[in-house]
């Protein structure tokens, strides 16, 4: 894997058009089930939608949660698929991963995630996802490329949440010329959230929906 | 192919150092490499632990060996002289109700008899007198039927051989050798 390669993703560039869960589910390590997935933020206001693979924690929550030693963090950082002879299927990473990424397949009793096409990138060819996405969203690329053609864009990879700072090996594009935002998704567990942001409201003048003050 | 750099840092949640955390981190590792690693003293102990075991397993065997089946043995009666003369094979138990035994009549008036455990993995033998054999299907091993003694196959020791009398037109087992040679 060429050391300057690195994954970008753009939620603002994403249309919703699931190319790349196809492109993934074409995988032969993996064929028919899809390790990426498209998720919808504000339904009901906004057609924003986020595509979500694996971050590659540098401190990955799923390896530390796993009863039985199964999930590995590849010597490039590459958080792997469990380790079918270990894993026991008792989905404790799924509800432990921050961004929801690990899937139980229980017909297999494995968790399978994205592992950033491990086969591909290693060879030095782009993940599935990132060869299809029509806008951009999902890009391979060096840092110093996806800086210069994203200009009011910039990449981050260190995330909150709750009392945990996370960093990630993959990066999440924001705006460049706004200070950094951490939105506490723990927050919303509590049933009086003091003074911490719950919603992910985008749209400020959005119209009000009917019957709500 | 040259194995990739490490340029992702490993952190982990609370920002310490390695050797700050909790000891199942150094235990159960994240990292494949550090997952791999074998310590000179993990391997020493291995090799302690696995060798120790075969040697006593070894001394085990040697110790409980001798007092095993080794009489008295029951004086039983396996069939009369002419029902063997008839069927030519005869199976019985020997020396308990569970052993399962062969007793072959390998010409006029000669009788032999085996216990019918294969000695490779104690599956049934099948005599087959015409040929002059006995066969174990499970592996196709083969053994003589004049002295029980493999001639082909998986099978290297002998089937156990069942001591017979003959007194009064009756064959009687009156013992059992397990052999190894």
């Amino acid at each position: 894997m060429p050391a300057d390669m690195e994954f970008f993703i753009d939620p603002h560039r994403c249309i919703g058009c699931h190319a790349c869960e196809h492109a993934c589910s074409e995988c032969e390590t993996h064929k028919g089930h899809s390790m990426i997935h498209i998720e919808y933020v504000e339904r009901e206001r906004s057609v924003q939608t986020v595509p979500v693979v694996c971050m590659h924690c540098h401190s990955p929550t799923c390896a530390d949660v796993c009863p039985a030693d199964a999930i590995k963090r590849s010597a490039d950082g590459r958080v792997m698929t469990a380790r079918k002879p270990r894993c026991i299927a008792c989905s404790n990473c799924v509800l432990a991963c921050p961004f929801g990424v690990p899937k139980m397949m229980a017909e297999f009793e494995l968790m399978m995630k994205c592992d950033m096409c491990y086969d591909r990138t290693s060879t030095g060819r782009k993940p599935m996802c990132a060869t299809v996405c029509p806008s951009g969203a999902l890009v391979y690329a060096p840092r110093a490329e996806v800086e210069s053609m994203r200009k009011r864009s910039r990449p981050t990879n260190t995330f909150k949440f709750g009392e945990q700072t996370i960093t990630t090996k993959v990066n999440m594009m924001v705006p460049r010329d706004r200070p950094a935002e951490h939105l506490d998704v723990t927050a919303a567990i509590h049933d009086h959230p003091a003074d911490e942001l719950i919603a992910l409201i985008v749209l400020t003048d959005a119209p009000t929906p009917e019957g709500v003050a | 192919m040259t194995p990739p750099i490490d340029e992702d840092p490993r952190t982990y949640p609370d920002h310490k150092a390695l050797p700050d955390q909790p000891h199942w981190r150094q235990d159960f590792p994240t990292d494949v490499p550090e997952d791999d690693h074998v310590a000179r003293r993990e391997f020493v102990k291995f090799l302690v632990l696995t060798s120790g075991a075969f040697a006593a397993g070894q001394c085990w065997i040697a110790l409980a060996g001798p007092g095993r089946d080794r009489g008295p043995f029951p004086r039983k009666p396996v069939a009369t002289t002419a029902e063997l003369e008839e069927r030519r094979t005869v199976e019985f138990h020997y020396p308990d109700d569970h052993e399962p035994c062969l007793a072959l009549r390998l010409g006029p008036g000669r009788y032999v008899a085996y216990g019918q455990k294969c000695s490779h993995l104690a599956c049934a033998v099948v005599p087959h007198l015409d040929r002059g054999e006995l066969h174990c299907p499970c592996h196709n091993g083969y053994f003589e039927a004049e002295g029980g003694r493999p001639v082909a196959g998986p099978p290297r020791r002998p089937l156990p051989l069942v001591h017979l009398e003959v007194t009064d037109g009756v064959v009687y087992a009156i013992g059992f050798e397990p052999r190894t040679v």
